[in-house]
């Protein structure tokens, strides 16, 4: 008779909420304690003071607080936009590159145009063409995938690489001085193309615009036809295909979508906080956004806090760096393990390990 | 709701006012902006300088390092005002400018020092300043260092004089850097005249991976030594594994590479920050605009490394400083070298930077090139003759 094993693994049923958030709620707490370890071994800091700083880095002040909110808009519109992708199993991971395309569209809008239209007429087109920057970004891997199966996963990857580059090469084009590299800000003296500051506070419109996009995407998915048809297309291509959706058409729709909105994003970025063009705008939020979208399981609403939970985790980990004066790699392993942790938790929440010892009958 | 922001923007607005008030009021703190960490050679030695300023003149100091240049350099810049009460902020790279000059319109009362940019001679703000240092004429004396090392290799008859090129990793194809690299090469040519120069660009200032392999390529191309304007340990790490003898920048790299490295040219940047604390605690006015030099202490060298330069470089460049000192040496004396076959009588830089890209002031005067006179940061930005570049 095979000896059975230590343990195994089997799937577990539906978990009540409460339990799954207590598992939750375990593991964020065990990350805690797994980060103070860390940090009183390594660098003989109190871990109560760190956690201290990171929480002051965040909402210490009106102004840490803006910059925060800002932060989470910016993550969390990256989110909106892939997740209707996801949605469908089509896994956009080009949400950094359809964001920063969008970001060049924009920059070249107030580049070019500056000499020839008003502000008003300038920041139209800006919105007009960052938006069909996005959508062509992320239509050409979805028309690849619809019309030959192409894999979305790696080719919306490369098409990051494809953005990161052009906008190296048109940070050369539009440099200055010659040879520097660099852009700065763009017409700063005109503020021409700058999107209005609404009420004295330069990152109230990315929060509002974000705020509307999140209960319109809410909307959107649960509500209309065609959020039913993305989930049908997401649950089985077949049965999608049996009901009579085009799946082709709901694949090439939701994806234009998708890399609109990451164009939105990028309209931000460079029309109302940045003013800038590099390859570094995006920083990192397209991917990010996989992770936020993926702990919300893919909710609008869920994503409100997943998003603030990796923009909270990113902005004190920056401050534990300033206030220690601790490398910022010291930040990044403290994230790292949280974010182990968080991830992990869902292992437990999806499925039960059994013991040897604990049912002899298997 | 209306009135809930109301009450909200008028308790900021207090804060706002509180804080400043409180900042007048206080002593000299600095907040420091740095690029990258203490990983790029670039912003160590920044941080070395003002950790060095800051206990000297007896302030207090708050670093922020990893800093984009982007709007995330304001938002650094505008929580060093606002929550950590500093009266100056500095910050040192150069695509930080404006959105340093965005934070130095927004909070008036604070000083906002930049080194490495342009703008602050015409833009017209009381409160934000430029600094640079003459570093043209460290890189000369390396580059002395360099051609004693050449003359020696080739006595040697490691190579034949003609054979005699260098290779230089520069970061980004404008005047900072081709200042750089044309001063060490005019020093290295004034000892070893047969000497030539390839340049590579690597298009970032802080990449390991490409400037390590732009330095390999440029041995492979038959490069005899290296020098380099990029702020990682790439270029110096390909030397030492390649056995070929390094003038480094920013910092001695003689632990990582005690078999090539020869000396390093650095700008001192503690002379300038202690000023600037200066100029606060006693209320005067900063310079817009603010040049380093030898005198100042602000372009140093750091000690040679006599293992592997030639014998009798150190009392050479002493000679040589001295001549740069009593102006019997000019760096950019137009007698030694050409553009195009010819020599400079005439050259209008682009000194006020307003974005035309359009030369407008004569910077050949007393037939030399007039180098951070007209402004700190660097504006020799020709392709002379003996330098290929190789990638543009």
């Amino acid at each position: 008779m095979n000896k059975e094993p230590l343990f195994h693994i089997s799937k577990r049923g539906a978990v009540p909420w409460y339990a799954a958030w207590a598992i939750r709620g375990c593991a964020v707490l065990l990350a805690l304690i797994v980060c103070a370890l860390i940090t009183t071994l390594v660098t003989g800091e109190n871990p109560i003071s760190v956690y201290v700083t990171i929480f002051n880095g965040t909402f210490g002040s009106p102004r840490r607080m803006w910059v925060t909110f800002q932060n989470v808009a910016i993550l969390l519109c990256i989110s909106l936009a892939v997740t209707p992708a996801f949605r469908m199993r089509f896994w956009n991971i080009g949400g950094e590159g359809q964001t920063l395309i969008g970001c060049l569209a924009s920059a070249a809008c107030m580049i070019l145009l500056r000499d020839a239209l008003p502000g008003w007429a300038i920041i139209c087109c800006m919105i007009v063409s960052s938006i069909v920057a996005g959508a062509i970004w992320g239509g050409i891997p979805a028309f690849f995938k619809a019309r030959w199966g192409t894999n979305e996963t790696l080719f919306t990857l490369m098409m990051n690489y494809i953005a990161t580059q052009l906008v190296a090469f048109f940070c050369v084009v539009w440099e200055s001085p010659k040879g520097s590299g660099q852009i700065g800000i763009i017409n700063q003296k005109t503020e021409l193309g700058w999107l209005p500051v609404i009420g004295g506070q330069r990152y109230l419109l990315n929060i509002l615009v974000v705020a509307v996009l999140t209960v319109v995407m809410y909307i959107y998915l649960n509500y209309s036809k065609h959020g039913y048809e993305i989930s049908v297309v997401g649950e089985s291509e077949r049965t999608a295909r049996y009901v009579g959706i085009k799946v082709d058409r709901v694949i090439m729709r939701t994806m234009l979508l998708s890399g609109g909105i990451c164009g939105i994003a990028g309209l931000l970025l460079v029309g109302s906080t940045d003013h800038t063009l590099t390859t570094t705008l995006a920083g990192g939020n397209g991917f990010t956004a996989v992770m936020v979208s993926w702990l919300a399981k893919f909710n609008p609403i869920w994503m409100i806090l997943t998003s603030f939970l990796l923009a909270f985790l990113s902005k004190g980990a920056g401050e534990i760096s300033k206030a220690f004066a601790l490398n910022q790699s010291f930040s990044d392993i403290l994230t790292g393990v949280i974010l182990f942790f968080i991830i992990g938790s869902e292992f437990f929440i999806n499925y039960r390990i059994h013991f040897r010892h604990g049912k002899k009958e298997g | 709701m209306k009135k809930l922001v109301s009450i909200l923007m008028t308790i900021a607005l207090i804060a706002c006012l509180c804080t400043a008030a409180f900042a007048e009021a206080a002593p000299v703190k600095v907040g420091f902006i740095f690029l990258h960490d203490e990983n790029s050679t670039y912003d160590l030695n920044f941080i070395n300088a003002a950790k060095q300023a800051c206990e000297e003149m007896g302030v207090e100091y708050v670093l922020i390092t990893n800093i984009d240049e982007g709007q995330q350099c304001y938002d650094a810049a505008a929580e060093l005002v606002e929550d950590e009460g500093c009266n100056i902020v500095f910050a040192d790279s150069f695509g930080h400018e404006s959105f340093m000059i965005q934070a130095a319109k927004d909070y008036p009362e604070v000083q906002f020092c930049h080194a490495t940019g342009t703008q602050a001679h015409t833009v017209g703000l009381d409160n934000y300043h430029n600094a640079f240092a003459s570093i043209y004429e460290g890189r000369f004396l390396a580059g002395v260092a360099a051609g004693m090392k050449l003359n020696e290799m080739i006595e040697a008859g490691q190579f034949s004089a003609e054979e005699a090129k260098i290779g230089y990793v520069g970061a980004y194809p404008y005047a900072e850097v081709k200042s750089g690299y044309t001063s060490f090469f005019l020093g290295a040519r004034s000892i070893c005249p047969t000497a030539t120069m390839e340049v590579t660009f690597t298009n970032s200032w802080y990449d390991e991976a490409l400037e390590k392999e732009g330095a390999t390529r440029l041995i492979n191309d038959g490069c005899k030594l290296i020098s380099q304007h990029a702020d990682s340990m790439g270029a110096p790490t390909a030397c030492e594994n390649a056995g070929v003898p390094d003038v480094s920048y920013n910092g001695s790299t003689i632990d990582a590479c005690p078999n090539t490295f020869i000396v390093s040219s650095r700008i001192d940047w503690a002379p300038y920050m202690k000023h600037m604390i200066e100029c606060v605690q006693t209320g005067a006015a900063i310079e817009a605009d603010w040049t380093g030099t030898i005198e100042t202490g602000s372009v140093v060298l750091t000690d040679v490394n006599e293992a592997v330069a030639a014998a009798g470089t150190v009392e050479k460049i002493e000679e040589v400083k001295a001549a740069l000192l009593d102006g019997s040496v000019k760096v950019f004396d137009t007698a030694a070298f050409t553009v195009g076959g010819e020599a400079l009588t005439s050259y209008l830089a682009d000194v006020d930077d307003m974005g035309d890209f359009v030369g407008e002031t004569e910077v050949i005067e007393d037939g030399a090139f007039q180098e951070s006179k007209f402004r700190s940061a660097p504006y020799f930005d020709l392709d002379i003759d003996g330098i290929t570049i190789i990638d543009k």
